[in-house]
């Protein structure tokens, strides 16, 4: 079992509950998308998986052992196994695209191959092999500041698909690229998953995304578990309960005529 | 309604905030026993006059610019002598010193565990101690020690130094982006490596430019030591200053200028190209 979540809850410091209750069993190499309203806690469920938050009741297991209860050290090596893509890249603006990319590996490696690295990037062709699967290939010696919010998501997941982790968790990790690109680029990350018989769990604000790459879909909201279904029975009636709220919350807005109108881009 | 359109609800507390700066500047002028009458009292003005007169011409005799030269050479000596072993100390302290490298600090919003913050308080303290005695005691400190020259004064910066560049590369530190490290720590990577990965990107420019600030700071510091005896240009300035040999003066003033310069053009470089 990858994943094992027991009544899990999570209370902030600030004190509000992100989330209660939630149960769920993923089996090594499944493929999951967690979907839901904006705040329903489908960030705070992925960081608790990649153990960058702790729960505040129930049991976690993650890869067959309780995060919380191990040292520092050897969390550090789960850790190690388990690659997070985060919703917006923690990617330093001066730092070239190259040593982002080798970066993923520092879990493995020792301060001296770091080190070195740092000033000598050691291995370019397993770096530039990653971008190219994200058509990222040109960009190798680039730094971050000079690439736009979607290439800069597709540098951290060649990032996270370098470190070759055993658990995939993706937070929106598609949500700067246009819809052609977000549609390929979750099927990079979804054959790789199943090439390599990684376990895969990303959160996806476009529903149909989610349906058409994962074979199980989890609804979340209010930071408890809804459904938690094959992609072929998650029905229109399912999805409108789901979003409810945010249907509602719609008044229509009187429209000045002076004013231009914004051209919306659609949001993956 | 014209009226209160011009009211500004701004100026009152504004205006009572000048007063009472005022009001605590003036004790302060009086603690200091600042007088600027002196300057126009008949004797004094004379003296004055004539020893600033005697700043032109800027001495420029041969004999007198090479001892200028050592002199300078030997400043620049203590000052980045003394900050190389300044930084030995800072660079270790700054990381054990800084939050953003806590590791438990990381499922916490980046509040580090409190057996975190209380070992970090003993280095804090150090670096607190180090600095909080001014350069110039530890040069006449070290002076009784190790005797005249420029080893006391090498020493002095050194300590004090590190004490100063030891908190705020710490703060700088801190006052970067955390997501990346914090990132790199949770995929398994060492707290250093997420700091050569993570933090030092983005604050390679700003400790860059207080480095050399600092370094520029050591020149001048080398040269107030110099006057207790730790050689270099402010044993030359001290000289001349009991010599009354004001053209001696001019020319040391316009060295300092010019190694200020110097450090301004260097830091300019060196931040353009890092950013």
């Amino acid at each position: 079992m990858t994943l094992n979540l027991e009544a899990v809850g999570l209370r902030h410091a600030n004190g509000s509950t992100a989330l209660r209750e939630v149960s769920l069993r993923i089996a090594a190499g499944e493929r999951v998308a967690i979907i839901g309203p904006s705040g329903a806690g489908k960030s705070s469920l992925l960081n608790l998986m990649a153990t960058g938050l702790r729960p505040t009741a129930g049991v976690l297991e993650v890869l067959d052992s309780r995060p919380w209860q191990l040292s520092a050290r050897q969390r550090q090596r789960l850790r190690a196994r388990i690659g997070l893509v985060h919703q917006t890249p923690p990617l330093p603006p001066r730092q070239r695209v190259v040593t982002a990319v080798l970066a993923g590996r520092l879990g493995d490696w020792s301060l001296a191959k770091s080190l070195i690295n740092l000033l000598h990037p050691l291995d370019v062709p397993g770096a530039r092999a990653e971008l190219a699967k994200l058509d990222l290939a040109d960009k190798l010696f680039a730094q971050c500041q000079q690439l736009s919010g979607g290439q800069l998501q597709r540098v951290g997941i060649a990032r996270v698909l370098y470190q070759r982790p055993e658990l995939l968790l993706a937070d929106e990790p598609v949500s700067a690229m246009d819809p052609v690109l977000a549609d390929h680029t979750l099927g990079i990350l979804c054959r790789h998953a199943s090439e390599h018989g990684v376990t895969l769990v990303a959160s996806l604000h476009a529903v149909e995304l989610a349906l058409a790459h994962f074979p199980r879909v989890i609804g979340l909201r209010a930071g408890q578990v809804v459904f938690d279904l094959p992609a072929g029975e998650v029905g229109t009636e399912l999805l409108d309960a789901l979003y409810a709220n945010e249907q509602l919350a719609s008044p229509p807005v009187p429209q000045p005529a002076a004013v231009p109108l914004v051209v919306q881009i659609p949001r993956c | 309604m014209l009226k209160s359109d011009v009211r500004d609800p701004a100026s009152l507390p504004r205006l009572l905030i000048t007063l009472l700066v005022i009001l605590l500047l003036w004790p302060g002028i009086r603690l200091s026993e600042l007088d600027l009458g002196v300057f126009f009292s008949g004797e004094s003005a004379s003296e004055m006059g004539q020893f600033l007169s005697g700043f032109w011409p800027p001495a420029h005799d041969a004999e007198f610019l090479d001892l200028l030269a050592e002199a300078t050479l030997q400043t620049l000596a203590i000052a980045t002598a003394g900050m190389a072993l300044a930084l030995l100390i800072a660079v270790p302290a700054g990381l054990l010193a800084s939050r953003a490298l806590s590791l438990s600090a990381l499922p916490r919003g980046g509040r580090p565990a409190w057996w975190g913050r209380l070992l970090r308080w003993p280095v804090r303290g150090l670096m607190i101690f180090l600095r909080s005695v001014p350069e110039v005691v530890w040069a006449l400190l070290f002076v009784r020690g190790v005797g005249l020259g420029p080893t006391a004064g090498v020493l002095a910066i050194a300590i004090t130094y590190s004490g100063m560049l030891g908190k705020v590369y710490a703060e700088i530190f801190e006052s970067v982006d955390q997501r990346p490290a914090q990132a790199l720590m949770l995929a398994g990577g060492g707290r250093l490596e997420a700091f050569l990965y993570g933090i030092l990107p983005n604050a390679a420019a700003e400790l860059l430019s207080y480095t050399v600030y600092r370094w520029e700071c050591a020149v001048r510091a080398s040269v107030v030591m110099g006057f207790v005896g730790a050689g270099g240009l402010g044993q030359q300035i001290d000289l001349s200053l009991r010599m009354f040999a004001g053209g001696e003066v001019a020319s040391i003033l316009i060295t300092f200028l010019v190694l200020v310069l110097l450090a301004d053009l260097l830091s300019r470089l060196l931040r353009a190209r890092l950013t």
